[in-house]
């Protein structure tokens, strides 16, 4: 391949109310991924361009971008899977506070409102979890806090506050699938988190760099229950009561 | 000149929000005082989750004869005697509370068919006893321990780098540091400070490291006044990937070679075979990184200057099957099908067992006020760390540190430092701001290219000598680094900060690692192959006026009834 032609959002609020798309010349090298050639103009053109990384492993979930304009792990992206002609974009959905780089504390607030792992009280010590039990929750424990998920939403994007988003749906079902958590989370993301306003596109798992299922496995899953608990309260809660007693070993 | 900068009082300082960051602030506030933790990258995006085997703590629930004497044993073996004996007694005794703490918390380890936490092997551990969660366990770690900082409304500064520990009266009483996204300087006024910043590893030019382990903490406790020991110690792991460029460093989990992956040069000669009859490929890490980093010195090695694991002997079934992540990884990354063709590896620097010097039970270093936990401290791993070790470590002297900083606290009174300490320290920072500066990243690139060329897995003293010489001329070219911007988010000035720290972390690897002239553990001198009885001993560093000054001190002796459970030292 020849040199890539990469279009990076540079953006200094300090010193404009505006960004602007510059273009470089980056040399392609085998196998290169879009954060070296973003880090190359970096270390040898430009040490100002503010970036995010750290991991450089998709383990982070650091160096959330737009590439062409689709959310994704710069370290993740390969150049030749794309192309050479590039544009690599800050997270549209949140604040910029210089070119890559956005604010996305946001979502350490949300965090906080939702209720922490509450473990059944009185249990014996060492716990006992059967194998089968602890799949359930994996799957959305996975998830590394890209934003991208929340990034591509369009419930998001047209900063909606209301809706907590699709991570913090995933961090809600990974408690509520918890064996030995107690709660249930699905009415208090209806009323608190916002849950109504998602109307199951599925971009959020379209780009979700750990294929979690967010729509299929965690959303539409909390959004029944929570519409159970409105129509039938007592048979949800029988219904919860006897899947307990099931996820429990002896 | 007057500044301007933000005045934050807390009881405790932690720097760092890794797991022994975190752990150590947890402590604090249940201790009752009030703590603020501050972190160069974002809340939850530590190094410690990329830590994937697991955390070792001797359960016993797949091997019934494990304990807490096995696991000390093996510690004070593998870390070939130089290890702090109670602090390989601590951590052996308290890694088992810490995992089930994890689990109160809401973590999620894989089980036995009885429900109980399952464990696997790993090098150089007697029985199986590694706790955790597929290959993410670092994730499932700090995701849990974000949350605990978060619920317990843990007051943290993330992106907050931190440039300077204030020390006054000799006492460590504070730090200095810059938000990055707004580019306002914070003082942070504590009667006691954490070191908790994690490892150095990206001082070589290829590790396993992520971005922010650039021992930081090493150069901050070095200037403020700390001692630091075992600094020579630096563990290779043998197999990082080596191509593409983005990976290059990336780690191979040993279980590829564990499900039967063989090392062939470039030639086809499976040479571990001659290296290492017996064990082959499952000899200890360092003496298959060591005959890695030989085939691809000695001309053998593959196009991108590694040597090839070979592991589609098993078939595209098995491989999916039992090495789920490592097939990703390669795919996604190299595009390479590893069901169909043979890996690129070499060894990647991977941990720094040596660091700031602590008291076992409490983690106060030789400075008064200043505590240090994780990677950044030393002597629980010795010449060598066995993998899952320091997930534990990070645990159990987080906490301690944590409780032994907040007693401190409560005794301690408060400190004011004068404005004129805070205003030179960002005269300072604010002097690299200049147009005519040497580039940060090309000094950087000098630096951790001689560091892997000269004081790598396999060292001479012509070698190491080498480095110190360039280590010397960039410490000359560093007077003059510099970059253009302002203090917000510039990662350019943060390059210029760091590789200051950088400078301290490789005169002291090197130069400790010229000093001992016999090879143990991670330390190898070719001119000094074999083990010597008069280096049972640490190397302590600290800072004088002329420069570092290095002590030899002798490893302090176990108690007699402790000798049993670890074989004795031969020589
Ligand atoms: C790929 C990989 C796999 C691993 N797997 C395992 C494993 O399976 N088992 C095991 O036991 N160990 C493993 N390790 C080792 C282990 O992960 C680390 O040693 C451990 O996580 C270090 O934790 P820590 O809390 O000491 O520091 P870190 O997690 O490194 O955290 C350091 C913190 O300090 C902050 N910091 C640093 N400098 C500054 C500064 N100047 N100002 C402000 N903040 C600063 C950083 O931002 C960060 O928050 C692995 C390591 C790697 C690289
Ligand atoms: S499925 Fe729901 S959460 Fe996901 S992108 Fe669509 S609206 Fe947003
Ligand atoms: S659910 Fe997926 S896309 Fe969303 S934050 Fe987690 S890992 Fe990222
Ligand atoms: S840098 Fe960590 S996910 Fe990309």
């Amino acid at each position: 391949m020849t040199d890539i032609n990469l279009k990076i959002y540079r953006f200094n609020p300090e010193e404009e109310s505006v960004g602007k798309f510059v273009e470089y010349k980056v040399p392609y090298v085998d196998g290169m991924v879009v954060l070296d050639a973003v880090r190359y103009v970096q270390e040898k053109i430009d040490p100002t361009l503010a970036i995010r990384w750290n991991c450089k492993a998709a383990k982070c979930g650091s160096c959330s971008a737009e590439i062409n304009n689709r959310p994704s792990l710069m370290c993740k992206t390969r150049v030749d899977s794309i192309g050479n002609n590039i544009s690599v974009a800050p997270m549209g959905a949140y604040p910029n506070i210089k070119d890559l780089v956005t604010d996305i504390s946001a979502n350490w607030s949300i965090l906080k409102k939702i209720p922490p792992f509450t473990p059944k009280p009185g249990m014996e010590k060492p716990w006992r979890i059967h194998p089968a039990d602890v799949e359930r929750s994996k799957e959305f424990k996975k998830c590394i806090e890209c934003f991208l998920c929340q990034d591509v939403c369009h419930v998001i994007r047209e900063h909606n506050t209301k809706y907590f988003g699709p991570r913090h749906m995933v961090k809600a079902a990974s408690m509520d699938m918890h064996p030995l958590d107690v709660l249930d989370r699905s009415e208090f993301l209806d009323n608190e988190g916002g849950i109504g306003f998602c109307n199951i596109t599925k971009c959020c798992q379209d780009v979700c760099p750990e294929h979690i299922h967010i729509t299929d496995n965690a959303i539409i899953q909390e959004k029944e229950r929570a519409a159970d608990l409105k129509y039938d309260p007592i048979a949800m809660i029988i219904k919860r009561r006897k899947s307990r007693k099931e996820k429990v070993v002896k | 000149m007057e500044e301007t900068f933000k005045t934050v009082k807390t009881d405790v300082l932690v720097i760092g929000a890794g797991g022994a960051g975190m752990r150590a602030s947890i402590a604090v506030k249940e201790a009752g005082l009030d703590v603020v933790m501050v972190t160069k990258s974002l809340l939850g995006k530590a190094h410690t989750v990329m830590a994937e085997g697991g955390i070792a703590a001797a359960l016993g629930n797949v091997d019934p004869q494990d304990n807490w004497k096995v696991h000390y044993g093996d510690i004070i073996e593998e870390g070939v005697y130089i290890s702090n004996w109670r602090m390989a007694e601590i951590c052996a005794k308290e890694a088992p509370d810490r995992v089930f703490e994890l689990e109160s918390y809401g973590a999620l380890f894989d089980r036995t068919p009885d429900g109980r936490i399952l464990q696997r092997a790993f090098g150089a551990h007697t029985y199986r006893r590694l706790c955790h969660v597929g290959d993410r366990t670092g994730l499932e770690i700090i995701k849990t321990l974000e949350d605990q900082i978060l619920h317990r409304d843990v007051k943290f500064y993330d992106e907050m780098y931190i440039t300077k520990i204030v020390v006054k009266n000799g006492k460590a009483c504070g730090a200095i540091g810059i938000k990055m996204n707004t580019g306002e300087f914070h003082y942070f006024q504590a009667k006691s400070v954490i070191v908790a910043t994690g490892g150095c590893g990206r001082v070589y030019k290829v590790t396993s490291n992520s971005w922010e382990s650039t021992g930081d903490g090493l150069g901050l406790s070095y200037e403020a006044g700390a001692v630091l020991k075992d600094m020579e110690m630096i563990q290779f792991h043998p197999t990082g990937m080596v191509y593409p460029p983005g990976v290059k460093g990336l780690l191979i989990t040993e279980a590829v070679r564990g499900e039967g992956g063989i090392l062939l040069n470039s030639k086809g000669e499976r040479y571990m075979l001659r290296y290492s009859p017996q064990k082959k490929e499952l000899d200890a890490r360092d003496v298959v990184a060591r005959a890695n980093y030989r085939e691809i010195q000695e001309g053998r090695g593959t196009e991108h200057g590694g040597v090839y694991l070979d592991i589609t002997s098993k078939g595209a079934d098995y491989i999916k099957h039992k090495l789920p992540s490592m097939y990703m990884q390669f795919m996604e990354f190299a595009g390479v099908d590893i069901t169909k063709e043979k890996m690129e590896v070499a060894p990647t620097v991977h941990y720094q067992m040596g660091g700031i010097r602590v008291d076992p039970e409490t983690g106060h270093s030789s400075l008064e006020g200043l505590f240090a936990a994780g990677e950044v401290a030393s002597g629980l791993h010795g010449a060598n760390r066995l993998g899952g070790n320091s997930l534990a470590d990070i645990l159990v002297f987080g906490r301690r540190a944590g409780i032994g900083a907040a007693e401190y606290s409560k005794k301690a009174k408060d400190i004011d430092v004068d404005a004129k300490v805070i205003n030179e320290e960002i005269s300072r920072v604010k002097g690299f701001l200049r147009k005519d500066g040497k580039n940060p990243y090309e000094l950087i690139d000098r630096l951790t290219t001689a560091m892997s060329d000269h004081v790598g897995i396999v060292r001479t003293k012509e070698e190491i000598e080498k480095a110190i010489k360039i280590i010397n001329e960039l410490k000359e070219d560093y007077k003059n680094v510099g970059t253009l911007g302002s203090f917000k988010y510039n990662h350019g000035l943060l390059g210029c900060l760091e590789l200051g720290n950088m400078l301290i972390a490789t005169e002291a690897i090197s130069r400790a690692a010229l000093m001992r002239e016999e090879s143990r553990g991670a330390h190898t001198r070719v001119d000094f192959p074999k083990k010597d009885k008069k280096w049972l001993k640490n190397i302590e560093i600290k800072k004088a006026d002329s420069g570092m000054q290095f002590n030899v001190v002798p490893v302090e002796e176990m108690p007699e009834e402790y000798k049993q459970y670890a074989k004795p030292e031969e020589y």
